[in-house]
């Protein structure tokens, strides 16, 4: 699963900081049928953990409701400089993970 | 033996059961929402669903949603839950947030199975809910190629 995370490279202490992830997945809905016929069955990311500095900052649950590959953008306040850990898992069980580094400057 | 009596509470019986029908139409939602809130009060406001009012295409429709209220330990947001009460899975998504989001603010793009009038709720850490919500006219629908 190829992902795409853009997080400023630096940040202000107390700055809030916009982070956004792209993940490409199909997000099969389980109502689809394929060229023969058959059911595709389901298989959405059904998770996204995101973690600063081994603290959760934010946490997606999604089901079939959300587009395919996936996109969110949400805030998280700059504290310290450290790794953002991006954690995701679907339902056939594939995970994948990205590190992002950030770097905080400021008293 | 049928009289008047029985015929006027048969009719108050059906009446009553074809109410709650109706209720249950309108409100597909009402049980995801009792599950969510456990039963909690669910105030209207706070929450704002920024979305185009047309959307040409269902299966990828943008959607921003943000609370106002400030993200401090002691008064911040826990979570936000987007519902369509059109699609036939309800939940769209669950995002769970902190005191550190710094932001109630939650953007991404969903599947919405016609028109309809999108639903989010929030999660207070002072344990209140709130909601806001979108209309938005889907011009083609995510589940044409569905059946």
């Amino acid at each position: 699963m190829i992902a795409r995370i853009q997080v400023p490279a630096t940040a202000k202490r107390g700055e809030v900081i916009s982070i956004r992830v792209a993940i490409q997945h199909p997000m099969e809905t389980g109502f689809r049928f394929d060229v023969n016929g058959r059911a595709v069955p389901k298989n959405v990311i059904n998770s996204l953990i995101v973690r600063y500095n081994d603290a959760e900052i934010f946490r997606a649950e999604m089901g079939s409701g959300v587009a395919a590959n996936p996109s969110l953008q949400f805030f998280t306040l700059a504290r310290d400089s450290g790794e953002l850990v991006f954690q995701w898992v679907d339902d056939a069980g594939q995970r994948g993970e990205e590190r992002v580094q950030l770097a905080v400057t400021g008293p | 033996m049928p009289n008047r009596r029985n015929f006027l509470a048969w009719c108050a019986g059906v009446w009553g059961m074809s109410a709650g029908l109706a209720r249950a139409q309108a409100d597909p939602l009402a049980a995801l929402v009792r599950d969510l809130t456990g039963g909690a009060r669910l105030s209207a406001g706070r929450v704002s669903i920024d979305t185009p009012r047309l959307a040409d295409n269902g299966h990828s429709v943008p959607l921003k949603v943000s609370v106002d209220n400030p993200m401090t330990a002691a008064n911040h947001v826990r979570s936000i839950t987007l519902l369509s009460p059109r699609n036939p899975r309800p939940l769209i998504a669950k995002f769970v947030l902190g005191p550190h989001a710094g932001r109630a603010e939650v953007s991404t793009r969903v599947r919405l199975n016609g028109s309809q009038i999108v639903l989010a709720i929030a999660e207070l850490s002072d344990g209140s809910f709130w909601s806001g919500s979108a209309e938005v006219e889907v011009t083609e629908s995510a589940c044409l190629d569905a059946g």
